[in-house]
């Protein structure tokens, strides 16, 4: 019978839930790595018992942990992420030049073909790869080479490359996200890059419609339509169809434009999901109301979804890569929040339910489905 | 301070005590002169799952919330190849790996 694993990092351990297709009855492990803050957990897609977890403390640094069984046990493996060649400086808070300092890995993408292929995306802002299953990482320095890097400045909360999409169509294609820089694209296999920006437009940066600059907090892509990408940025929620080279708003009728995270449904690339925050100060659910919000029109018009979610005294967040979507017939779809629940729909986002309420704060939710 | 292969008696902070799947102190072998970098040396050889986590991988730098103590003395801003105290070389106190109080 098929099933699905849902992978939790939080700020104090990894927890994976499993289920069976029926995602009603969940069983619960962990915390894995207790105490240490699990950025990023994530399964291979050619071997569904691969995971790969980044797991980092501010005392100790940074490891990656590898699990050949679905979870069920770990070791670490390779955890030296030197910059390649001259380091250079980016923009600090300041305005005045810093060096480049690895600090933690917030995102692991491993390749849809190869189980020991997996990218990593870090703070300060940079891509490696490894091909031997995270025992040795290699920076793609062309990344964070790009000649506007110098101009690069942190978000609030550092200088992070936090989204990686590898195009399933295009070989050699690779989008990335960093904030406060902007997306970027590459074409071949991450050794050159370009931003695609053309159509954002941020009020926080001197020039609005600059290059670079803009505080991209996720972006997704359906598999079946790669050029189309949706952007949840620091305010607005944006569309392209030409894979990055433009970008139109499509916030339409949602009570807030700011967010952090965005998916899209597993079978229907026009349905987008989205968690509304009230910012720039704020960082919390509108009204005290946790709701995700469905658009099925790719954007412009949203609904809101509220059926089992706290809809009074609600204050946590959602952050960037705390939601994720399963393949089942009927779409699963789950979130964590920095109150510690993680909620799950069996139904597309109709209904929702508590699969746990009291785990230390999510940092990022992965979901495989298994057959 | 000698040369023959000595035994040093290591605590780490629980995590790394984890992380490395040992209980209680660990004992490492060293070879020549007992200093700090001696001593991680071979603590990162027996252990190389604590590699960067105590100290940068390519420089050796001290990560900045880890101290190093031994016979009631911070030795985290000695110098890397300075000698141990006779005590900890001779196996008779440990050498302290420790994680800097801090909340979170």
């Amino acid at each position: 019978m098929s099933g699905v694993r849902v992978l939790v990092g939080t700020r104090k351990g990894a927890f994976v839930l499993n289920s069976d297709g029926t995602r009603e009855q969940w069983d619960v492990s962990g915390p894995h790595f207790p105490g240490w803050e699990i950025y990023h957990v994530k399964g291979s897609p050619a071997d569904p018992d691969r995971l790969y977890a980044s797991q980092s403390s501010g005392w100790f640094g940074q490891l990656i942990q590898r699990s050949d069984d679905g979870g069920a046990t770990w070791e670490p493996v390779g955890n030296d992420f030197s910059y390649q060649g001259e380091t250079g400086t980016h923009q600090w808070y300041d305005g005045t030049p810093h060096p480049w300092e690895f600090a933690r890995v917030w995102h692991l993408e491993p390749s849809p073909d190869d189980p020991d292929t997996v990218y990593a995306g870090v703070e300060d802002a940079g891509l490696f790869r490894s091909t031997d299953g995270g025992k040795n990482w290699q920076e793609l320095p062309g990344l964070r080479g790009h000649k506007t890097g110098p101009s690069w400045q942190p978000g609030a909360g550092g200088m992070c490359l936090h989204t990686i999409i590898l195009d399933p169509s295009a070989p050699g294609r690779i989008f990335t996200a960093i904030s406060a820089a902007g997306a970027f694209r590459s074409d071949d296999a991450g050794e050159t890059w370009r931003p695609v920006n053309r159509g954002l437009r941020s009020e926080g940066i001197p020039d609005p419609d600059a290059e670079v600059g803009h505080c991209v907090h996720r972006l997704a892509m359906h598999p079946s339509r790669p050029s189309v990408l949706y952007m949840q940025k620091h305010w607005d929620v944006m569309r392209s169809d030409d894979a990055g080279e433009s970008w139109r708003e499509v916030s339409g009728d949602l009570p807030t434009d700011f967010g952090f995270p965005i998916d899209v449904h597993a079978h229907e690339p026009d349905t987008v999901y989205v968690v509304p925050i009230t910012s720039d100060s704020h960082h919390f659910p509108p009204e005290g109301k946790l709701r995700v919000y469905r658009s099925r029109t790719g954007g412009d018009e949203w609904e809101p979804l509220t059926t089992g979610l706290p809809q009074e005294h609600c204050y946590v967040n959602v952050l960037r890569d705390a939601m994720a979507v399963d393949f089942l017939d009927s779409c699963g779809i789950y979130f964590g929040t920095t109150g510690g629940q993680v909620y799950g729909s069996a139904d597309a986002g109709d209904s929702w339910a508590p699969i746990v309420r009291d785990l230390p704060a999510v940092l990022s939710v992965e979901v495989q489905t298994l057959s | 301070m000698t040369a023959a292969a000595e035994v040093i008696r290591v605590a780490l902070p629980a995590h790394l005590r984890t992380l490395a799947r040992v209980q209680g102190e660990v004992r490492v072998q060293v070879s020549g002169q007992v200093t700090q970098c001696s001593v991680l040396d071979a603590l990162e050889a027996s252990y190389p799952m604590l590699r960067g986590t105590i100290r940068d991988q390519r420089t050796g730098k001290r990560r900045a919330f880890v101290r190093f103590f031994a016979c009631e003395q911070d030795l985290s801003h000695e110098q890397p190849d300075a000698p141990l105290p006779e005590a900890v070389a001779a196996g008779a106190e440990p050498y302290l790996i420790v994680g800097a109080m801090a909340g979170g």
